[in-house]
């Protein structure tokens, strides 16, 4: 595994990671309530993991946070003071590759997108790639390569725009047990001292990699949670396993 | 192949030229049963030649009369492609103006549904009225023909482009015509293409009818000048002309899209049966910590 070697160090983001105080957000879709006088702290350069059933407002509060969602009641604070906008990369469940692209070209797309000139990002986008396994497969069509390559160039393409904070949107809940295995610490490693938000319905995903950890029931937040020790963590320690226990529980009680 | 395939969106198989030749060579047999069965009910039933001619008659008037079908069949040829060039460009252009400027779907898209319902056969006179017996009414009535079936199939993908694709491109900073350009464009493609495909199958109709309104050129005058002079055996031939136009523009048009279209064949997709040579260096197991 030649690529490996550079997958140890970190992507260091170009501007300092800033902390998210999330400050009673109110959100409704036609009446329906799906975030409800939210508040939480999300520690700079951390990851916080969002934990919850599905329809508890996880991916709406992503959404507020990514700027594609705007709010009824309620604000985001970012403890710079600049304004949160242009600084966050976006990776979905989906990996919102074009299919028309090579993996290459959707490691660059945002220079594509934003008319930047192609010549000047070439470079990098080869290394991201190799440093996410795959500079063999750089000019592979998506449809041709397995669900965590593709996978693989998302978070390489994440890594491109060079943003401090990340959201993540169950980056990892559709690829096989070894892979997201693999993909967790991969992501992990590379995304280094960002600020990182990420959502998951899975206890076990959320303890390996995060540093704290909250439980969302009915657009609110239950319960937070503090994690020791470094990420990524054994998954087979006695001390994650009794944190599941709790998570378990918080999420039964919710 | 035309009937295989007309105005489905999502392509079958089409992997390799190997396939392509094998298609055409399967319908060799249906084509020959057909001729037989053709010139056995002409010479068992005793059909008059000026009902219907035999399969070698019709050849017969074909090879007589080449230099003459060749010349109808340019300017029919021209009159289609002249058509579908247009037709497609204004459907593909009104669609992205639909989808762009606000508001403009909900006021124009019914009554542009509701010109449908006008049928555009009737319109052949007052078109050759307008534009005259020279091609110009032709290429109206293909380009009238194919225009809503585009603008319907554009329209379609233009706005069903993956929302997680465009909530991407937005944290990405993409500007609306970036957005446009370079994903909801080229997502729309096998949408815009399968309108292409209906489009390719019925301009000649339009060509030909506005030929039969009117007209001094052309395979559909060639077909009711030989009709009306009982020259049956022409008129056959002169259709023949027109089928073989009609399948090799079909045919072209396909090849084009499925060049445009090289991300969507079902070739590429190795997923359930992974390259066994990329296997090494780019296999999921990442060594952990």
């Amino acid at each position: 595994m030649i690529a490996a070697r550079h997958a140890r160090e970190p992507v260091m983001p170009a501007a300092r990671a800033p902390g998210l105080r999330i400050e009673g957000v109110s959100l409704a879709f036609s009446g329906r309530s799906v975030l409800d006088r939210l508040w939480l702290a999300i520690a700079a350069g951390r990851w916080h993991a969002l934990l919850g059933r599905s329809g508890t407002g996880k991916s709406s509060l992503l959404r507020v946070l990514a700027g594609l969602q705007s709010l009824d009641g309620g604000r985001v604070e970012v403890d710079d003071g600049q304004p949160l906008q242009g600084r966050i990369a976006l990776m979905a469940q989906e990996d919102g590759l074009l299919p028309w692209l090579s993996a290459r070209d959707n490691v660059m797309l945002g220079a594509r997108l934003r008319g930047q000139p192609r010549a000047a990002s070439i470079e990098r986008a080869r290394s991201l790639l190799e440093q996410v396994g795959l500079a063999e497969r750089s000019g592979a069509l998506p449809a041709t390569l397995s669900g965590g390559q593709r996978q693989r160039v998302a978070l390489a393409r994440t890594l491109f725009e060079d943003r401090p904070v990340v959201l993540m949107d169950e980056p990892f809940s559709r690829l096989d047990a070894i892979t997201r295995h693999a993909l967790q610490a991969l992501a992990h490693r590379l995304l280094g001292q960002r600020t990182v938000v990420l959502v998951t319905h899975d206890p076990l995903e959320a303890l390996r990699l995060a540093d704290a950890v909250s439980v969302l029931d009915e657009g609110a937040v239950r319960h937070t949670l503090g994690v020791e020790g470094h990420a990524p963590r054994d998954i087979r320690s006695a001390a994650l396993l009794a944190q599941v226990d709790t998570l378990w529980s918080a999420l039964q009680g919710a | 192949m035309t009937a295989e395939r007309t105005g489905t969106g999502t392509k079958a198989s089409r992997p390799v030229s190997g396939r392509r030749l094998d298609a055409a060579t399967r319908m060799l047999p249906a084509l020959l049963v057909l001729l037989v069965a053709w010139q056995a009910v002409v010479s068992i039933g005793g059909v008059a030649p000026w009902i219907l001619p035999a399969p070698w008659q019709v050849l017969q008037a074909l090879f007589e009369h080449r230099h003459a079908l060749a010349g109808h069949a340019v300017v029919t040829g021209a009159e289609i492609v002249a058509g579908l060039v247009l037709g497609v460009t204004l459907g593909v252009g009104s669609a992205v103006l639909l989808c762009v400027v606000h508001g403009a779907r909900r006021w124009a898209l019914p009554l542009m549904v509701i010109s449908q319902a006008v049928p555009v056969f009737a319109l052949a006179p007052v078109l050759t009225l307008w534009l005259g017996y020279g091609p110009g009414a032709k290429v109206a009535m293909a380009t009238l023909i194919i225009y809503f079936p585009v603008v319907a199939a554009s329209v379609d993908g233009l706005r069903h482009t993956d929302p997680a694709m465009l909530d991407l491109a937005r944290t990405l900073g993409a500007s609306r015509r970036a957005e446009l350009w370079h994903l909801r464009l080229p997502a729309a493609l096998p949408s815009i293409g399968s309108g292409i495909r209906v489009a390719a199958s019925v301009a000649p109709i339009g060509a030909v009818v506005g030929e039969w309104t009117g007209s001094s050129a052309g395979l559909g005058h060639a077909m009711l000048q030989a009709n009306a002079r009982l020259q049956t055996d022409l008129m056959f031939a002169a259709l023949a002309c027109l089928c073989a136009l009609a399948i090799a523009l079909y045919a072209a048009v396909d090849r084009c899209l499925d060049r445009a279209l090289y991300w969507q064949g079902d070739h590429l997709h190795l997923s359930s049966t992974p390259d066994p040579r990329a296997t090494p260096a780019t296999t999921d197991e990442l060594p952990t910590r």
